[in-house]
């Protein structure tokens, strides 16, 4: 696969930035895609996994949906301060995490929390993450959102748009001198890939054929900035051919497709034929975070036209036509689910503030003998 | 003992570290076949091959950034910055990411890396290959700031610098490359970061330089000799740590302190040392704590002799200290 996504156009025909009826997809036609919005699969492009994996996926999706949804719910009862949703794109982080190896590294973008999860963050410490207490990871240091789990290889990013992108290529030029049969995946959403580091992670990640998969969730809107705004590319997937690397435009919405790609691309790398750029097309539902209200500059029909796309439905919607999921397994899931949640809440909720010599730590190895005494003095004061 | 410049102390460190840690790389612009522009990684790709010692594209954003993945993933890269002034599109990638990424992962990731970069005026480069920049990163925490005066120091900082657990940006005074020679002990040679240095002792005005102003300070500390003062010169040698003891130890002898450096007088890091010292040690003090500095401008290229501090500049900030 990794074929080249979209066809060049021929030169001088570049058109301003199309207006698409709500809810369509520029070029959707040729977006890679498996499972099909009616829960069939196309035989051609199935990539077989056991019903035991479809199975998992799903339950993924589940859980990522619903510690999502509660967490919102925390955020407006004022028990977190700030949260970043991610309704809707949960296919985009399962389908590809899922698609590589517990030792390839992940660097995350803001939508891409559900990765630690996924590599056994405890749900009760990643909640701590999202108040600042003692049991959060970070010390409290961070904005919520910005989970840290090293033994996952989960790295802790920056709130800083696009940075991470290089750092997932350095970590994959790393890897390789190391000689670790290990993969890197950067993600970033279509706000980040204007960013001046997109340009330098993907022509150092394609000069140096590091090896690592680089992963946009094009998710339409970048705040209130529409992606028409963003690029004037037909598709983002095309930005890679310019830095010379191959790309698959994506159903992101379509686990198994997320999944396939993935795994492709991650194939790729590991047998030293380079990076590949994958363009997840999906869509941001909620608001860009809970600070924010999307009615101030979107239509509320686009939003509907993408809840029929949803991509927990579809899966849903496939594992039932194939005998594989019943009303009861959904009831279970759910209860289980809702259950471990508010346990975990509780026990994230139990932990008091950080340590206050969290103040000077971890600034250096070892503070500054002027931290330091700039410190003590204030004990004192 | 061997003789040899600055610059030919830096590559002996390199060189002493890639054959001690394997982890150790070096890139940048220039710095494979050519050696970099200032000759500073001469031989070293010949030594170690293209995978440890590469050439770059031309993206100071991508250099470091890269090089912060490396760090987080466990190698220890040293980046070579071509020429400081030319930071900039790194300067997001240095005070966001690698200098917060310990405190802002609570410990968990750290970002030992060292950032090689000629800084300073002096070689008639005018604004953009002249800047003294250091405040900046001073500024922020998490990162060291290592500022070699001797080929010695070079040597024993830069391998010191390449240990740390901390990134670590290292300011080579590009106008004492090839001017400052001195002994450099061959093999291990460790000079730690945070000691500073008594370049020569005095006893009646203490003068705080770094860098490319050391050897300045030095010709005005025996012009004042002659006037019959005797001045005491303290190279901090990191200002990231900062041996802030040396200086106010220095002060508190002397009595009076002078602050000598090349970059624009506003918020530079001499102004730094002067607020210690106004700080902790007013008790001490005959005289006003005295900047020498460039000019709040930007840097010059015909008349840089003018805007550099020198020799004559030093001696009317040392009499200013005596005379106010
Ligand atoms: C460099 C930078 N500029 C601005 C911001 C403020 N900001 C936070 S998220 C965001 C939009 C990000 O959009 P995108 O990359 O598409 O990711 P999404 O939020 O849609 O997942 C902006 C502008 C920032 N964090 N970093």
């Amino acid at each position: 696969m990794a074929r080249k996504s979209a066809p060049r156009r021929k030169s001088g025909s570049r058109k301003a930035p199309r207006k698409s009826a709500p809810g369509q997809v520029a070029g959707s036609a040729r977006m890679l895609s498996v499972l099909k919005e009616d829960g069939s699969l196309d035989p051609n492009r199935d990539p077989g996994l056991p019903t035991e994996t479809l199975l998992h996926l799903y339950e993924t999706m589940v859980r990522v949906r619903e510690f999502d949804r509660r967490m919102l719910v925390l955020q407006r009862q004022g028990r977190i301060g700030f949260y970043g949703p991610i309704l809707g794109q949960e296919a985009a982080t399962v389908g590809s995490v899922a698609a590589l190896e517990d030792r390839d590294w992940i660097f995350p973008a803001l939508r891409e929390g559900a990765a630690a999860l996924m590599r056994g963050l405890p749900l009760h410490v990643a909640i701590a993450q999202l108040i600042g207490n003692d049991l959060d990871r970070c010390k409290g240091r961070q904005m919520p959102c910005h989970y840290t789990f090293k033994e996952g290889n989960y790295y802790g990013m920056s709130s800083v748009i696009g940075t991470q992108i290089s750092h997932a290529v350095g970590a994959a030029m790393a890897a390789r001198l190391r000689g670790d049969d290990v993969v890197v995946a950067g993600y970033m959403g279509d706000g980040a890939t204007s960013a001046n580091d997109f340009h330098s992670g993907m022509n150092f990640a394609a000069v140096y054929k590091a090896p690592c998969v680089l992963i946009c969730q094009n998710n339409q809107w970048a705040i209130s900035v529409p992606i028409s705004m963003q690029s004037a590319s037909e598709t983002l997937a095309m930005k890679a051919d310019a830095y010379g690397m191959p790309s698959v435009r994506v159903d992101g919405n379509d686990v198994l497709a997320v999944y396939a790609a993935t795994r492709e691309a991650a194939q790729r790398a590991r047998q030293g034929d380079g990076p590949t750029f994958l363009e997840l097309v999906t869509y941001r539902r909620l608001g860009h975070s809970s600070s924010d209200d999307p009615s101030r500059y979107r239509d509320e029909a686009e939003v509907a036209a993408w809840e029929q796309r949803d991509p927990v439905e579809r899966l849903r919607r496939h594992l039932e036509q194939a005998g594989n999921w019943s009303a009861d397994d959904e009831q279970g899931l759910q209860d289980r689910i809702a259950a471990e949640v508010n346990e975990a809440i509780r026990e994230a909720e139990a932990a008091g503030p950080p340590a206050r010599e969290t103040l000077i730590t971890d600034v250096f190895a070892e503070p500054t003998p002027g931290l330091l005494a700039d410190y003590r003095d204030w004990l004192a004061d | 003992m061997a003789q040899s410049t600055l610059i030919e102390a830096v590559t002996d460190a390199l060189r002493h570290e890639m054959r001690n840690d394997d982890r150790v790389v070096v890139f940048g612009e220039d710095v494979g076949k050519k050696g970099g522009v200032f000759g500073a990684t001469t031989g070293i790709q010949e030594e170690f091959g293209d995978q440890r010692c590469f050439d770059t594209p031309l993206s100071e954003c991508g250099i470091i950034g890269a090089a912060v993945g490396m760090a987080v993933y466990g190698i220890r890269p040293i980046a070579e910055i071509q020429f400081l002034d030319f930071i900039y599109p790194a300067f997001d990638q240095i005070v966001s990411e690698a200098a917060k990424m310990r405190y802002r992962s609570g410990g968990e990731y750290t970002c030992p890396m060292v950032i090689r970069t000629p800084y300073g005026g002096g070689i008639r480069g005018g604004h953009y290959h002249s800047q003294s920049s250091e405040a900046y990163f001073c500024h922020t925490p998490g990162l060291k700031v290592v500022i070699p005066s001797t080929p010695a120091d070079a040597k024993g900082l830069l391998i010191s610098s390449i240990r740390d657990e901390d990134p670590v940006m290292f300011l080579e005074p590009k106008r004492s490359y090839r001017s400052v020679k001195g002994e450099v002990p061959e093999g291990e040679h460790v000079v730690p970061l945070g000691k500073g240095r008594v370049v020569r002792e005095g006893t009646d005005v203490t003068v705080v330089a770094y860098g490319a102003m050391v050897p300045v300070a030095e010709k005005a500390a025996e012009a004042m000799q002659q006037q019959g003062k005797s001045v005491e010169i303290i190279d901090p040698r990191s200002l990231v740590p900062l041996d802030e003891e040396l200086i106010l130890e220095s002060v508190r002898k002397t009595g009076r302190c002078v602050s000598v450096y090349e970059a624009p007088k506003t918020c530079g890091f001499g102004a730094e040392i002067a607020a210690i010292v106004a700080e902790k040690a007013i008790g001490h003090l005959e005289g006003p704590v005295v900047r020498v500095a460039g000019f709040d401008t930007p840097f010059p290229y015909a008349l840089e002799h003018l805007y550099m501090p020198d020799v004559r500049r030093v001696v009317a900030g040392i009499e200013k200290t005596f005379n106010w």
